[in-house]
């Protein structure tokens, strides 16, 4: 095949799953996913387990170590039909508390500590370069099968230049569908679908291979055991100790290495979708090895001595003429390493910036979990580290040169994240796991990693001396990296698993056993291990001092105004209060929490909102709470629980109402007051000046200025009496609605050129999004430029900036419309947010500019006419206003 | 909810099959770890070579092992909201 | 020159007026439209006669009859309050108000009410 032709339907086959991610990220934005969230496609993407290294490699391993390869493949078996033990735990735990990578369930389960986040992240960095390498290598590898079986003597691409752009291309394609959006819990629809298709073509790929072998090449099954035994078999031969070994590390593997966890806790949509993948993956991964050693057998016979092994799913298709077969191969292969490298660097990114850049960040510019839109810097950091995780995997190739067996890479690499392994199930299963004792354990299982197993892998003289090798560390011959304790007839990596898990798995106990929890890290330990008992954990914040709105404003920063605003209305309904500021209970502190640590990790999302709520998180009756539970305590105090948040809704609600009412009448009585008042001061002064008038012999000149005030003054208590009439009009809903269709960009345009009389005159900056406001509503045009006017010409009366700047943001959502009137002066002070929209209600009289205070009280009663509403909305910096309005109001409504 | 005051000494009929069925999925794996790890024991050599006899036992041990926890999962997931919590 | 009458009105229009008739009459006028400042001005400028508006912004005119009251060197100065409404006068008289005039008034009424006042 032309190596350009390849190179095209490399192209075509990305452009296709471009489409897939597109397509659903576009049905995900839209709420309908429906069948694209079914066990079928959870268990496909389980199969990035299966990457380049199974995909080629397998058939290398069985023709170099015959059945050995299966133990990868037992081991993920092995740990999904005991799904009831361990993987039910992690994705439930990882579904209850918005876990969004191992480093961060590590983090959280031990009092929310970033340190372990930045241990685990950097080992999973460490031990993951090498594997993305394998993966560039193995696309290289089968680019060069295919260039040099060219004939026309095109010439060969460069493995390196191969290596460039398929490194640039990954890296692309995961930061376009990777880093969209800052989703709660981190789940990537369009990615996990087009890896679903992936993993449907490798399987085809290797399955059609494997047909065209056993019935095309060899004849048939009885004859293919009939090759089988009469292959090779000295080199069939097994050690129990590493068969027992890598079986125990592929099933370690499957669950700790960062791309498993992706797809298997993060990604997780449902928990049924487990129960169907406990058997739907095993029986992929045995249709995935089902031919292997067919392939294996007929590969050693039928090609040249020398050939290599890993490339016989591609070399023995091409030598025996079968081009499309081939290509289907290539494909499979590609789909592999595509596949793994995509949703590796998404993990990993995803750790980086959530345990490295943000903590550095928030710890270099303390303001930023107040100011700065942190959602951008978190995108750009993940996107960056993306980059540069893909950089680092072509530099490990680059700098390794593509050493030949694939194998042993990946062993090393699994045996590498295999050391979260202690931490982690320490951390489900035992309470008494500390962070010191988890910290303790990853560091020494990472260290004596290294030095028996990563650390060598480059070759005696490359990082560690040859004398290091032969007579141990500082000439101790106890400290052979391959021989520790001189247990030398170990084979290196039962060694090193031997040793290192051990070791970690020591350290860890120990340092558990020896160390005292703090008062966090207690209450996430039991949350963590009984996270099947009673329902939601413990409760992690005493009261809290914070201001809402400051907790709002953080929220935007990092969920984005929508989702904030949505979360704080709801929950300030729960508790029986209008408007968008709930109060700061610790319930609401947990989910606000929760919800954080679904973008940025338990550890930033805690360290953000008690830098917000100022003090200690848990008091010392928390822990005593947590000590003491037994069963009867846990009901009689969920049941008290239960109807104290009832009655505490009930009593939010009463006391709101009761404010409320008591309010309204004081206000009722100031009202009649405020009225004599309102139209006693123009009366005074055109009482005054006709008074003035009469006595005659003026000047001319003041006979027009008089003449001027008593019109003036005359005027203004017309406006009055209109407002007033206005005003019971609407509120006894007998008003007529004079409903047309109207654009809203006209109305804002004649609302912003009527609000440019408003005194004091001043510039201001109006910032518009035009397209976003062609729409066309059907409501009463005038009655609702009248409510714009209003706000426009407040916001130009009291807005106290220097620079004043009026933004008006449109949204159209499920048949409403939100407009936002939003100016950057400073604001309206909480106590009196939800007095404006009285009668009378003008703040100071600072700048009285004819008004009586009814302005907000008739837009209030306009847009309740109109079937919309009018509120403030708090944490935007400066005044906000929300206008919301039905796209199409009926009649009825009105 | 919360669990009732003093728990029944037995079970449902239903309740009881659950738990049981539980029994045998944590059982499952290790089961599979002894039938995958017994060919290493039925030779007796330092080097053991394994043949097409051992490449059919593993495939159909493997088969086996699927089927199994096919059969366990609907029954798992069921009533698992009514009844979660980790008791016996 | 016993004629210096402070006005403490926020009301631009009403002090416009308030200024007309009584500079006509000779009396010296000095006009304030804010709460906040005025007790100082009062120490200062020793006027004879403070007209009081009763709503003011910053310093209600009670708050400030009541800090006069408060005060012995301004114990005794003549105070007028300036009311809109009708039971707030009630307020002021305990507070020490010396006259009250309702709004709207007739120019006739509140010249003759200064003259009484200061004495003229």
């Amino acid at each position: 095949m032309p190596f350009n032709l390849l190179v095209a339907s490399c192209l075509l086959y990305v452009i296709f799953l471009f489409a897939v991610a597109f397509l659903v990220e576009r049905r995900a934005h839209l709420g309908r996913l429906g069948w694209l969230r079914s066990p079928l496609v959870y268990t496909l993407s389980l199969s990035i387990y299966c990457t380049a290294w199974t995909f080629y490699g397998a058939v290398g391993y069985a023709a170099r170590s015959g059945l050995e390869f299966l133990t990868i493949y037992f081991g993920p078996t092995l740990v999904f039909i005991g799904w009831w033990w361990l993987l039910r735990k992690l994705v439930r735990i990882g579904r209850e508390y918005r876990v969004t990578s191992i480093a961060d369930l590590i983090s959280s389960r031990f009092g929310k500590s970033n340190t372990l986040g930045v241990i685990v992240t950097l080992i999973c960095v460490v031990a993951a370069t090498p594997y993305i390498a394998l993966q560039l290598q193995s696309v290289v590898l089968s680019f060069g099968v295919f260039a040099s079986a060219t004939p026309d003597g095109q010439a060969p691409p460069d493995p390196e230049q191969t290596a460039i752009w398929v490194a640039v291309g990954l890296a692309l394609f995961t930061i376009l569908f990777g880093t969209r959006n800052l989703d709660a819990k981190e789940q990537h629809h369009g990615i996990v679908t087009a890896i679903a298709v992936e993993a449907v073509v490798k399987l085809v790929a290797l399955l059609a291979v494997g047909a065209f072998v056993v019935w095309g090449l060899a004849g048939g099954v009885s004859e293919i055991i009939a090759k089988i035994d009469a292959a090779d078999l000295a080199a069939w031969q097994v050690q129990p100790g590493r068969w027992t070994g890598l079986i125990f590390l592929s099933a370690v593997a499957v669950i700790t290495l960062p791309r498993m966890f992706q797809v298997l806790v993060v990604e997780n949509a449902d928990e049924g979708h487990l129960a169907r993948a406990s058997w739907a993956f095993p029986l992929y991964l045995l249709a995935m090895s089902l031919f292997i050693v067919p392939i294996a057998v007929i590969g050693l016979e039928r090609m040249p001595a020398g050939a290599n092994p890993d490339m016989f799913v591609l070399t023995l298709p091409l030598s025996e003429g079968q081009g499309g077969l081939a290509m289907l191969a290539f494909l499979g292969g590609f789909s592999s390493a595509t596949s793994m490298v995509i949703v590796e660097s998404i993990a990993l990114a995803t750790m980086i910036s959530n345990h490295i850049v943000i903590p550095l960040w928030l710890h270099l510019r303390p303001s930023a979990a107040r100011g700065d839109d942190l959602r951008s810097v978190v995108l750009t950091a993940r996107r960056l580290a993306i980059a540069g995780v893909l950089a680092l995997g072509y530099g490990y190739y680059h700098v390794s040169g593509g050493s030949a067996a694939l194998a042993a890479i990946g062993l090393i690499a699994f045996l590498g994240v295999a050391q979260i392994l202690p931490a982690l199930i320490g951390g489900l299963f035992w309470r008494g796991a500390t962070r010191i004792g988890a910290m303790a354990g990853l560091l020494v299982g990472f260290a004596v990693w290294a030095y028996t197993s990563f650390l060598p892998s480059f070759g005696p003289g490359a990082v560690l001396s040859e004398s290091v090798f032969t007579q141990g560390l500082f000439g101790l011959s106890w400290l052979r990296p391959q021989a520790l304790f001189g247990t030398e007839a170990m084979d290196p990596l039962t060694h090193a698993l031997f040793w290192s898990l051990v070791l970690n798995a020591t350290a860890f106990c120990l340092g558990s056993l020896l160390t005292f929890p703090g008062p966090v890290e207690r209450l996430q330990g039991a949350a963590f291990v009984n996270v099947f008992d009673g329902g939601a954990g413990p409760q992690r914040w005493a009261r809290g001092q914070a201001e809402p709105e400051a907790l709002l404003t953080m929220a935007q920063r990092i969920l984005g105004e929508d989702a904030a605003l949505t979360l704080f209305q709801s929950a300030a309904r729960d508790q029986g209060k209008e408007g968008f500021l709930p109060d700061p209970t610790p319930a609401f502190l947990d989910s606000l929490e929760g919800r954080l640590s679904g973008s940025v990790g338990a550890a930033t999302a805690h360290a953000m909102i008690s830098q917000l709520v100022g003090r200690a998180t848990v008091s010392v009756e928390d822990l005593m709470a947590v000590a003491s539970e037994s069963a009867q305590i846990l009901e009689y105090s969920a049941q008290l629980e239960a109807r104290e948040a009832e009655l505490t809704r009930t009593a939010g609600a009463l006391r709101e109402a009761n404010e409320k009412l008591t309010q309204l009448s004081i206000q009722k009585d100031a009202f009649l007051s405020q009225i004599s008042h309102e139209l006693r001061t123009p009366m005074t002064s055109i009482r005054a000046f006709s008074e003035i008038l009469t006595e005659g012999d003026l000047p001319p000149d003041m006979v027009v200025k008089y003449g001027k005030i008593i019109h003036d003054e005359a005027k203004r208590l017309t406006r009055l009496l209109d407002d007033l009439l206005d005003l019971s009009v609407l509120e006894n809903g007998t008003v007529q609605l004079n409903l047309t269709l109207a654009s809203l960009q006209q109305m804002l345009d004649h609302a912003l050129t009527a609000a440019r009389q408003t005194r004091p005159e001043r510039s201001f900056t109006i910032q518009r999004d035009l397209p976003s406001e062609a729409i066309y509503l059907k409501t009463d045009s005038d009655r609702l430029v009248q409510v714009f006017i209003n706000l426009i010409s407040n916001a130009r009366k009291y807005c106290d900036a220097a620079d004043p700047v009026l933004r008006i943001a449109v949204r159209q959502r499920a048949g409403r419309v939100t407009i936002d009137i939003i100016d950057n002066g400073s604001g309206i002070p909480k106590d009196s947010q939800s007095l404006i929209f009285e009668k009378f209600a003008r703040l100071t009289d600072a700048n009285r500019a004819g008004g009586a205070g009814l302005g907000l009280a008739i837009c209030r009663e306009i847009m309740t006419n109109l079937g919309g509403s009018v509120a403030y909305l708090p944490g935007q910096g400066g005044a906000a206003f929300r206008v919301t309005v039905p796209l199409r109001l009926e009649k009825a409504a009105a | 909810m919360a669990r009732p005051k003093s728990p029944p000494v037995f079970l449902g009929r239903t309740l009881y099959r659950r738990r049981r069925l539980r029994d045998a999925a944590r059982l499952l794996p290790v089961v599979g770890v002894l039938l995958l790890l017994l060919p290493l024991l039925w030779v007796s050599d330092v080097e053991v070579r394994l043949g097409s006899g051992e490449v059919v036992y593993f495939f159909v041990v493997w088969l086996a092992l699927i089927g199994l926890a096919a059969a366990f999962a609907p029954g798992l997931t069921r009533g698992d909201k009514a009844d979660d919590q980790e008791e016996d | 020159m016993s004629g210096h009458v402070l006005l403490i009105e926020d009301e631009p229009n009403i002090a416009e007026a308030m200024r007309f008739l009584l500079t006509r009459e000779g009396f010296r006028m000095s006009h304030l439209s804010e709460g906040d400042e005025v007790l100082a001005r009062i120490r200062s400028d020793r006027p004879d006669l403070v007209i009081l508006d009763h709503m003011l912004p910053g310093m209600s005119g009670l708050e400030i009859l009541q800090a006069l009251r408060a005060d012995p060197d301004t114990r005794t100065l003549p105070v007028m309050m300036l009311t809109a409404r009708g039971r707030d006068r009630e307020l002021a008289e305990r507070a020490g108000a010396d006259r009250f005039i309702s709004k709207p008034f007739s120019n006739a009424e509140i010249l003759a009410e200064v003259r009484a006042m200061t004495g003229r």
